[in-house]
């Protein structure tokens, strides 16, 4: 079977996603008395590599190494505790009922398929929501310092897409402090000799002997030494692929290489096209912007968005009274108002905007206005709750946010997508293991504010140390790694930085790096159309050719090159935006955070089909075109309907 | 804005290093300072030079990557501020600006503004931690703890570890790094039972990785992009002499 008309290939369904059956309250105990363990004095004959230092990497390298396996771990920072998890500033969600305001195991998993928009598998969530609980006795017994009440118990505050309050917060810092606690997990087993630690070191190949992963090709940063470390198993903790847009909330060096260089040796894609763009991002400021960033959804709470009623009213804010101002999402959806999930903010925000009611330079963006809530609770309550948001807002704008409303504007936050992963997230490659943003398996098309960090944590703390060891019982048989994969791994590795410094063309890669992400953004972005994606599938290749006939990368393999790092990691990134354009142009459906315009309802609200589209999307990589998957998702527990937060 | 810029250029930790003088034109007021070396660089590569190499990744003032000593001033004069948060408009057009990696022993040179602070991490591998394998947590609610310690700890557990106290401090000391981390720790019932051997551990890592003694000159609270408060050392102090009793 194929579709020619998009470019690609169908093949065999995937059947199986290894979940036990029965009740979804017991699978993971299932699982868990079903995994094969590892005998201890074993234990220290086997070695796992994780690549990334993450929520979700820190943590599953400090949980392994606890347990007594020989783990190598790998970051491109100078240091583990720099990895992007630590720019999240909301909060983490935990079914906690803390607040006895009807929250649940279920209810989270409820709340986390549903704003998902049906497109997560039940029982990955449902084990999710159950380890939540585990996740912040981990955290607090590590000693991060969460938000406490005069009582001395955790405090707790709403996000979006929940109406109970059950995500926990250091104030606008919390990834900060998740991530510093991980770290200093992995520290102490660095110190304790169970976890050898590789900083400034990028991962450029996978190496796969006898079918299995096997190890890692990577590159010392520092040395520019390309170097071959082989284990029992692999693990991805590499995160999300938004920089595909050049401009979005993820640090500078965050990039697809991993995963992408995993996928092209066998490793299937899963919807690649959910991309969650962030309704509240500080606005574009000009054509040398580096970087978005993001205002915690958090603001929320409090603040209010709204834009004149009139197109182009160019008053300043507090010029434009009550009666000529429009809390469009107060009015659009009475039932949530400022706190509907992530997708419908950001749409509305565009729609606003696109009517040509936005606010700021160029007419993108709109007020988050703080005003009623220093009214209501003075402007000491409202410091200490957003304190270090206000002043990293003033810093970057120019502008007091106490004294007028902030300006925000869309930006491209998270990736749903990621590598395919079964329920013991293990990817389609036996021994490669893919875990938090980097896997694609638990927020469907739509991820909920609060749950990066929770499924993060939930992969490395809990889940993939049970999973990982029932694939490792089996190590002792593996067997010696094929010298002449290494071999070919190492050669493609290197005829890759050899080809990027020998170009010696016109432009930088930063500069090709702006032009992809600027027609990703205008053609596979918030809103996809049939003729925009297909416009992106033809101008991808030749701006890809161009790349790699003409770009200028300074310097020598050897020693320090950040310029060489970059234009690998965006050569890598075309590849990737090729299949994402395929993705969204074969799912004519509107889901979450993938919006196809042909797709939607009376209302312009995100239309689903689910007759035809209830799957995921798992793509094999092919030299000749992409070949899909399709993995039906069955609703046992939570019944399909059509979104609403009204 | 146009500015003329001075950088530290070294090509590796057994080069010399010198100064070099820059040129930049057209620089917009509300350009990041590392956006505004990102448009160098760019015109560095396209002319066949060596592009300033320099540390950097989040770009919003948390993961504590960057950090480069801005005429004479960590992370520049803008208080409470990383060098990615700097914003061009807090400087005059035509003015000349200096710009040098951290300099202290401990911390040598890997390229041009990049430095190696690995040693913070041997810090923190000393003792900077609860010991509390995954899964044996009881439930977060079973130790209430006082507000007042809660933010206070939380106060100190906001260092990003980014260096800026060492490249400021005249002694090369890594005080208030080592010191933000034990208070955070310290103060928390958590941290209770390792309080005296983390002290004593971490302190004496500090010692050993050739970081100076603190003489209360105060410069690195004064340059921390997050405030940690000097006192956190006096609890450093108190809790270490403590523990060598």
């Amino acid at each position: 079977m194929s579709d020619q008309t998009h470019g690609y290939k169908v093949g065999e369904p995937i059947r199986d996603t290894k979940a036990p059956e029965g009740p979804i309250e017991d699978r993971w105990d299932k699982r868990r008395f079903s995994a094969k363990l590892v005998n201890p004095a074993n234990k220290r004959k086997i070695n796992v590599i994780v690549v990334g230092t993450g929520l979700a990497g820190g943590s599953a390298a400090a949980t392994l190494g606890e347990l007594g396996y020989k783990v190598k771990s790998f970051c491109y920072q100078d240091t583990p505790r720099r990895a992007h998890s630590i720019a999240a500033q909301g909060g983490i969600n935990a079914a906690k009922n803390y607040r006895g305001d009807g929250d649940s195991v279920y209810r989270l998993f409820y709340d986390t398929v549903k704003g998902g928009d049906f497109r997560a598998r039940e029982s990955n969530v449902y084990r999710l929501a159950q380890v939540s609980v585990n996740i912040i006795d981990q955290a607090v017994a590590q000693g991060v310092p969460f938000a406490r009440e005069y009582g001395g118990l955790l405090d707790t505050r709403s996000f979006g897409g929940a109406q109970v309050s059950r995500t926990f917060y250091a104030r606008g810092q919390t990834g900060q402090q998740l991530l510093l606690g991980a770290y200093s997990a992995l520290e102490r087993q660095i110190a304790a000799g169970t976890v050898e630690m590789h900083t400034r070191h990028e991962m450029l190949d996978l190496v796969i002997s006898d079918g299995r992963a096997r190890g890692v090709i990577v590159r010392d940063m520092v040395t520019g030494e390309i170097e071959t470390h082989l284990a029992d198993a692999v693990v991805l903790a590499t995160g999300g692929y938004g920089n595909v847009f050049f401009l979005s909330t993820n640090a500078k060096g965050c990039n697809t290489t991993a995963i992408w260089r995993a996928h092209q040796r066998g490793a299937m894609f899963a919807n690649p096209c959910y991309t969650q763009i962030h309704p509240t991002c500080i606005p574009v400021s000009g054509d040398y912007q580096s970087k978005l960033t993001l205002m915690s959804e958090s603001l929320r709470n409090d603040g209010r968005v709204w834009v004149p009623v009139a197109k182009g009213d160019t008053r300043k804010a507090a010029d434009i009274p009550e009666e000529e101002r429009d809390y469009y999402l107060e009015r659009i959806y009475p039932a949530f108002g400022n706190l509907v999930p992530r997708d419908i903010a950001s749409r509305a925000a565009k729609n606003v905007c696109d009517e040509g009611r936005g606010v700021g330079p160029g007419g993108l963006g709109v007020y988050l206005d703080f005003a009623d809530a220093i009214a209501r609770l003075g402007r000491d309550a409202v410091e200490k709750k957003y304190g270090n948001l206000f002043e990293m807002y003033e810093r970057i704008t120019g502008e007091n946010p106490y004294e007028q409303p902030m300006r925000i504007y869309p930006a491209v936050h998270y990736t749903m997508g990621g590598l395919w992963v079964d329920y013991d997230l293990q990817s389609t490659i036996p021994g490669l293991f893919v875990v938090g943003e980097a896997n694609f398996s638990d927020h469907g098309a739509n991820r909920l504010g609060a749950s990066a960090l929770m499924q993060g944590l939930a992969d490395g703390y809990f889940v993939l140390p049970t999973t990982v060891g029932d694939y490792l019982a089996g190590a002792t048989k593996f067997g010696d790694v094929d010298p002449e994969a290494v071999e070919q791994a190492r050669d493609a590795v290197q005829q890759k930085i050899d080809k990027l410094l020998s170009v010696n063309g016109t432009r930088t890669a930063d500069s090709y790096h702006r032009e992809l992400g600027k027609l990703m953004w205008d053609y596979c972005g918030m809103e996809r159309t049939e003729e925009s994606l297909r416009k992106a599938l033809e101008r991808i290749p030749e701006l890809r050719e161009e790349f790699w006939n003409n770009v200028k990368v300074p310097g020598d393999p050897e020693g320090l090159n950040q310029a060489l790092e970059r234009a690998g990691r965006v050569a890598d990134f075309f590849d990737l935006a090729e299949l994402m354009c395929i993705d969204a142009l074969h799912r004519t459906e509107s889901c979450g955070g993938h919006f196809r315009a042909e797709s939607q309802d009376a209302d312009g609200e995100a239309l689903r089909d689910d007759e035809n589209f209830a799957y995921v999307a798992a793509w094999e990589w092919g030299e000749d075109g992409p070949t899909l998957h399709k993995e039906v998702l069955d609703y046992e527990y939570v019944k399909m309907t059509q979104r609403s937060y009204k | 804005m146009n500015l003329t810029l001075k950088v530290w250029r070294q090509n590796g930790p057994s080069d010399e290093g010198r100064m070099v003088t820059y040129k930049v034109e057209d620089v917009s007021p509300d350009m990041s300072f590392l956006e505004m070396l990102d448009v160098l660089n760019e015109r560095l590569i396209l002319a066949g030079d060596d592009p300033i190499a320099f540390d950097h990744d989040c770009r919003e003032g948390i993961c504590g990557m960057c950090g480069m000593v801005i005429n004479g001033v960590a992370h520049g004069e803008q208080r409470a501020t990383t060098t990615c948060q700097l914003h061009m408009r807090h400087f005059a057009d035509g003015a000349e600006i200096t710009i040098e990696p951290w300099r202290a022993a401990p911390f040598p040179v890997v390229k041009d503004l990049v430095v190696d602070r690995s040693a913070f991490d041997r810090i923190i591998q000393a003792g900077g931690f609860i010991s509390v394998p995954a899964g044996s947590a009881p439930d977060a609610h079973s130790v209430p703890v006082k507000k007042d310690d809660a933010d206070a700890a939380f106060d100190a557990a906001t260092c990003i570890g980014c260096g800026a106290c060492v490249a400021a401090c005249p002694n090369g000391s890594a005080s208030l790094f080592t010191a933000a981390k034990i208070t955070h720790l310290g103060l928390l019932p958590q941290g209770q039972p390792e309080r005296d051997s983390r002290a004593k551990a971490m302190v004496e890592q500090m010692d050993l990785e050739g970081f100076g003694g603190c003489t209360n000159t105060g410069e690195c609270t004064a340059v921390c992009p997050k405030g940690i408060p000097l006192d956190t050392i006096a609890r450093m102090n108190a809790d270490y002499l403590k523990a060598s009793k």
